[in-house]
């Protein structure tokens, strides 16, 4: 038996994997969150010491900063409160049903399927139809693999990096985002289920968009992800997270950590398309994506650009950001933020200039449809030190109806007086003028409300990589179905 | 071509249009013409589909068809085509992609192929020639930071390439000097042909100069008071509009 057939066969079975795994009511732990509930996740991982003792430690924050009803509540979002005692902690996999056949799968997903034109057999291994083993990506997985090893990349699940590379996992993680950053990060740290670990070595560029896709095991990793990009001197990488197929996740509460580090010369590029399930016209369900996403531009010279198109979830709380702390490194930050229905997103960046002649570019596109609430929230900080700190911001809102809401609110903090910071804000309408003017081209009004939209996107999606930029396209005219008329 | 009878239309509850009739036959060229709200942009947006004007009474039949029937879009892609008298400005669409997508969506309508980006480059390159149109202009967001002379240019050109079976020109002329006006009289002598037909909506008579029309009609107070050859428009340009009123008046 070739190696490959071995490896399809691996994956073809995943689902047992872990070796623990094998009755789904068994591997479900009580609910609740206390010290064992920790202990035990570390154990069924096979985590070393130190990894549990950092997970203990950011529990005990967490515990504290529960006790003192420190979730924040800053933000211009509105939901109850959560049960936090209420969520089961670990489970794997989780306990969706399998199913024989995409006739199965809920109509209205697979309608969606066929107008993203996502190929059967990925529309099947989405939606968690048993797959055969021929499945493309999965060969396309492998032979990727070989290749990135052939270069010292090294990109896996964010366990086997803790049992692999303890050493890289014990000095980086953590570095961007410690576990004391915020409430969210804080039980993250605690309870994290898996994610993405990259490691690009020296003057390496990667010569493919890394993505989650790709590497099947990630799938299902849960609500609590964890993931960690390091590119060492003079690296170059892009890296893809998420996809537009529909998401739908039991659980309601999404708390993910990402981390990035750049060092001297190194350049990482991070794309994201969100699209968890956001609930339904009324308002019900739906995730709440409580992500804290921060980079480190540690080096000289070094680059951070943080792409992210957000159609998701109930509820986006989110605010990926760079630390400028080398000289001459540059943050990039491009958002489109979609909120249709009652969707509620909160949602920026951070720019924190540390070293000297550091830039920063913030784009962020807010539309709000429906009963739609959208708010961008940026802080840009010039420290003492960063000399010729620059910085450009622009936010532009687009209303679609009279029901939604668009918000700003930008926070400066300089210290320097040699920085340059420049700020544009607009709130615009789609008229009925600019519709009529289509339609009086031809062009029908679904038709011409996407080109509206994306033309007010069209700064944004020029930075996601091509065929993703395709995708999201559709995506947001899907998202934004039915909004007009 | 088309045949309007007895049109009376509203906005907000006003009463705009009361009583048009109007037939114009194909490889014509008619001038509305009249004072300001006597009720001539009217006209031009109840034929294009405007949803905020209401169609109280009256018909209107085009190629057979009742326009009313037709939503906005289905009426361009059946061949009306309006010039509007504000064009509208689109961030981020460039002028090209607006078009093709017009074009395509009228292409399509009539079963023929739709134009591939090389095609369709080779057709606006040439369009954009014959209107004289800086070809910069096709790559710019459509009509952002126009100038009143492009922006009204660039609405002929949309004619141009279109090609659609009646065009409604809403005061099209107004606020162009001299130079553009030529230009853009030029665009639409070019355009009209024995197989479309043309309804010139205007305030002054300047354009009929170079636009020559077959039937000139003049709108007061929401109806049609006199219809006459192109020397109507010369008679009215001497005499003012004050001249029909008065007439009309007596025949009233």
């Amino acid at each position: 038996m070739s190696t490959e057939t071995n490896t399809i066969e691996q994956l073809a079975t995943k689902e047992y994997k872990y070796g623990f795994v094998t009755d789904v009511e068994q591997e479900t732990i009580q609910k609740g969150l206390n010290e064992d509930v920790v202990r035990l996740i570390s154990e069924k991982k096979g985590e070393p010491a130190w990894m549990l003792e950092w997970r203990l430690k950011a529990f005990r924050h967490w515990q504290e900063l529960e006790k003192s009803n420190a979730e924040p509540t800053w933000a211009n979002i509105k939901f109850g409160p959560i049960d936090y005692q209420g969520i089961r902690y670990y489970s794997a996999p989780k306990n969706k049903p399998k199913l024989n056949s995409l006739d199965e799968v809920d109509p209205e997903i697979r309608k969606t399927f066929e107008k993203l034109g996502i190929p059967l057999e990925e529309q099947k291994l989405l939606s968690g139809v048993a797959v055969d083993a021929v499945f493309d990506s999965v060969s396309v997985a492998t032979t990727f693999k070989a290749k990135l090893g052939e270069l010292g990349i090294i990109f896996c699940s964010f366990s086997e990096a803790v049992r692999e590379h303890p050493d890289l996992v014990k000095q980086y993680l953590g570095s961007v985002v410690p576990h004391t950053d915020n409430f969210f990060a804080a039980l993250n740290s605690a309870v994290f289920s898996d994610g993405s670990f990259a490691y690009i070595p020296k003057g390496v560029r990667c010569p493919m968009e890394l993505s989650t896709y790709f590497r099947i095991n990630a799938k299902e990793t849960g609500q609590f992800e964890r993931t960690l990009i390091v590119a060492d001197e003079g690296a170059t990488v892009s890296y893809l997270e998420g996809c537009t197929a529909p998401m739908r996740d039991e659980n309601q509460l999404h708390a993910a950590v990402v981390e990035l580090v750049a060092l001297d010369n190194a350049t990482i590029k991070y794309s994201t398309i969100q699209n968890w399930y956001p609930g339904d016209k009324e308002g019900k369900g739906g995730i709440y994506n409580f992500v804290t996403k921060r980079g480190k531009c540690q080096g000289k010279n070094s680059k951070i650009t943080w792409t992210q198109v957000e159609t998701g979830a109930a509820i986006t709380w989110k605010y990926p950001g760079c630390i400028l702390q080398g000289d001459n490194s540059v943050g990039e930050f491009y958002s489109v933020a979609v909120t249709n229905n009652y969707q509620q997103a909160d949602t920026g960046t951070k720019m924190i200039h540390l070293g000297k002649n550091t830039r920063s570019t913030v784009v962020s596109k807010g539309i709000s449809a429906g009963h739609g609430q959208n708010s961008y929230r940026g802080l840009i900080k010039i420290s003492k030190k960063a000399v010729g700190a620059r910085n450009f911001s622009q936010c532009d809102s687009l209303l679609i109806g009279d029901q939604c809401g668009a918000h700003t609110f930008p926070y400066m903090e300089v210290k320097n007086s040699t920085a340059r910071i420049e700020h544009e804000a607009s709130t615009s309408k789609i008229g009925e003028d600019q519709i009529f003017y289509c339609k009086q081209r031809g062009i029908s009004t679904e038709d011409a409300v996407n080109m509206i939209v994306n033309g007010f996107c069209k700064e944004v999606f020029r930075e996601l990589p091509m065929e993703f930029a395709v995708e999201a396209q559709k995506l947001l005219s899907i998202s934004l179905e039915g909004s007009v008329g | 071509m088309l045949e309007i009878v007895n049109l009376h239309a509203e906005i907000e509850g006003k009463k705009i249009l009361k009583g048009i009739d109007l037939k114009v036959n194909v490889g014509e060229v008619h001038a509305i013409m009249g004072p300001n709200g006597s009720g001539k942009s009217t006209l031009a947006q109840v034929l294009a589909g405007r949803e905020s004007y209401s169609v109280s009474q009256g018909e209107i039949r085009y190629q057979g068809k009742d326009l009313l029937d037709m939503d906005p879009d289905e009426r361009a892609r059946e061949g009306v085509f309006m010039a509007f008298q504000y064009p509208v400005e689109i961030p981020g669409v460039s002028n090209a992609y607006f078009l093709k997508s017009g074009l395509n969506a009228v292409r399509k309508h009539h079963g023929l192929e739709e134009l591939d980006a090389m095609e369709f480059l080779k057709l606006i390159k040439e369009k954009a020639k014959s209107v004289n149109m800086d070809e910069t202009l096709l790559n710019r967001p459509v009509n952002q930071g126009f100038s009143g002379g492009e922006k009204k240019r660039n609405e002929i050109f949309q004619m141009a390439v279109l090609e659609p079976k009646l065009a409604i020109l809403d005061e099209t002329d107004s606020g162009l000097d001299i130079d553009a006006l030529r230009i853009v009289a030029d665009g639409i002598n070019k355009f009209r042909s024995k197989s479309n037909a043309v309804i010139l909506v205007t305030h002054y008579q300047r354009i009929l100069s170079y636009v020559v029309p077959d039937h000139v009609h003049v709108l007061l107070n929401g109806r049609i008071v006199r219809s006459g050859g192109k020397e109507l428009a010369l008679q009215l340009e001497e005499k003012g509009y004050d001249w029909v009123k008065e007439e009309s008046e007596v025949t009233v």
